[in-house]
């Protein structure tokens, strides 16, 4: 398919730091490549900006392959962008066309306090995964190979599919109410799911509930929208297995 | 919420097989079935702890889902600008706390209506009758009777008397003889219809929150499994199928009985 280029509009959230007030500022950005990644377009209208002598706008990326989970972005009202199973940075301009306004906001979460223009603080991510998402080991030097544990196929590969989270809160972003539940869920399963992670199950859940809870993240109504916009698919039925984790650790554990 | 929103759910099926009491029989009949199952209601001391359950249920219901809508409200202060959360999830399950107040209205304007003429004002009258026979001489003679609810026929004039609301005794040697019970049927019957200037509305307003309760249980059924853990792929497309035809089956039988007795 020939390259082609279109003309579009930019509504962009302006921000100077977490103590100022922002607001959206509007850009035209001519003779963008369809071919471009959206972040590739920023980078454009970043350099046009520069040129202009103007302060650029500040961005989340890095891999840019999809699996880092640093880029956010809410995009003409959805997490990641229009389209389904992929992070900003593998949205691509020809989802876009000719003479279009798009909208693009930071993650609005409390727990998310914005750093500068769409830049994010999601450490509150780091201190829930602190809280418990770890398995303890003891590195004396005879530790045991984890293949030697039997572990059914199917145990595994749902903890795969649950370790596949990357973090980057589009969960958050696109939850009506800010729930962390797919997250956190996605991180008590990959554990709960396997032999290694039992030892420390019952603390794990409290412990990673309660770090989410007081980082201020809203409550899960089962809306299912975190399961859609999620790029790597995590499935809600990792936040059932949280509750189930959750309410056997709290009628047994003496804490 | 969960625990409490499928208890409300049982209640539900049950106050609707009592309420259905109210078409599937008529006359004389219909008004005996229906005021022998409010007799039974307000009697059955298993009933009344469940209504006490209930009670509290609605209440917990409510007040932590105010509570939980507060904090999630909180979570995000600032909105987006622009928002399209009707890709990614149903209308009924973003509207959730709307249509749980408005159920709530519902309820309170219900319970105005007929719980509380049955149980605090006690406006219901008793369940009697007339019965009028010719006498020796071809006169007919009518007298009143209080129906008791094991079938026995009570005079309503001054040799028995009405206490405690529905005991009744004989006048002089203050002797309980039977109970009677009230006649809500008749109120319910008078409060949807044609003759009642009001009751178009009242009949309006009751669909209306049919519709408002069987969207807030298009997602409230199968969410309350999920937050109870209960997501397994062998049992989802029951849940979720269950859920849905609960939530058009229920209101749907509980609407047509107001629009049937404001048609007779």
């Amino acid at each position: 398919m020939a390259a082609k280029s279109i003309n579009i509009t930019l509504k962009i959230w302006r921000q100077k730091n977490a103590n100022t007030k922002g607001a959206l500022e509007t850009y035209s950005l001519n003779e963008v490549s369809t071919d471009s990644s959206f972040l590739e377009m920023l980078d454009q209208l970043n350099e046009q900006l520069i040129n202009e002598r103007k302060e650029p706008i500040a961005f989340d990326h890095d891999c840019r392959e999809g699996i880092c989970g640093m880029c956010s972005l809410y995009i003409n009202g959805r997490a990641h962008g229009p389209e389904t199973g992929t992070t900003t940075c593998q949205l691509h301009m020809r989802m876009f066309s000719d003479g279009d306004t798009i909208y693009v906001e930071p993650w609005r979460s409390r727990a998310f306090p914005i750093v500068k223009d769409l830049v994010v603080d999601r450490s509150a991510f780091d201190r829930i995964q602190q809280a418990g998402g770890f398995v303890s080991v003891n590195t004396s030097g005879n530790t045991m190979d984890a293949n030697s544990l039997p572990i059914p196929k199917d145990d595994a590969d749902k903890a795969f599919e649950a370790a596949a989270c990357i973090g980057c809160g589009a969960c958050v972003a696109s939850c009506k109410n800010g729930s962390a539940m797919l997250f956190v869920g996605a991180k008590v399963s990959q554990y709960a799911l396997l032999p290694q992670g039992k030892v420390e199950a019952r603390d794990r859940v409290l412990n990673m509930v309660r770090q989410m809870d007081e980082e201020g993240f809203g409550n899960c109504t089962n809306t299912g929208a975190c399961e859609v916009e999620c790029p790597k698919g995590i499935s809600l039925e990792n936040i059932a297995r949280m509750n189930r984790e959750f309410l056997k650790a709290g009628l047994s554990s003496e804490k | 919420m969960a625990l409490t929103g499928l208890f409300l759910c049982t209640f539900l099926v049950g106050h609707l097989l009592g309420n259905l009491q109210l078409i599937l029989k008529t006359g004389e009949e219909g008004r005996r079935a229906f005021n022998e199952y409010a007799y039974f209601m307000s009697h059955n001391p298993a009933i009344k702890i469940l209504s006490w359950v209930t009670y509290i249920s609605i209440l917990f219901h409510a007040i932590d889902g105010i509570l939980l809508t507060i904090q999630n409200k909180k979570a995000r202060p600032i909105p987006y600008a622009r928002n399209n959360p009707s890709k990614n999830s149903s209308t009924p399950a973003r509207y959730m706390a709307v249509l749980g107040t408005l159920v709530l209205v519902f309820i309170a304007t219900h319970m105005a209506n007929f719980w509380y003429k049955m149980k605090i004002s006690e406006e219901v009258p008793m369940h009697s009758f007339i019965v009028s026979v010719p006498d020796q001489s071809g006169q007919i003679q009518s007298q009143e009777f209080y129906y008791t609810h094991n079938l026995q026929l009570i005079p309503k004039d001054d040799n028995f008397s009405v206490k405690n609301g529905t005991d009744l005794y004989m006048s002089k040697m203050n002797i309980k003889i039977g109970e009677g019970y009230r006649d809500l049927h008749t109120v319910v019957m008078q409060f949807f219809s044609k003759d009642n200037d009001s009751a178009l509305f009242a009949v309006l307003f009751y669909v209306l929150s049919m519709f408002v309760l069987s969207f807030h249980l298009w997602h409230g059924f199968a969410s309350a499994f999920q937050s109870l853990g209960l997501n397994h792929k062998k049992y989802n497309a029951a849940i979720g199928f269950i859920g849905k035809g609960f939530a058009i089956l229920v209101p749907l039988l509980f609407a047509i009985i107001p629009i049937i007795i404001y048609l007779k």
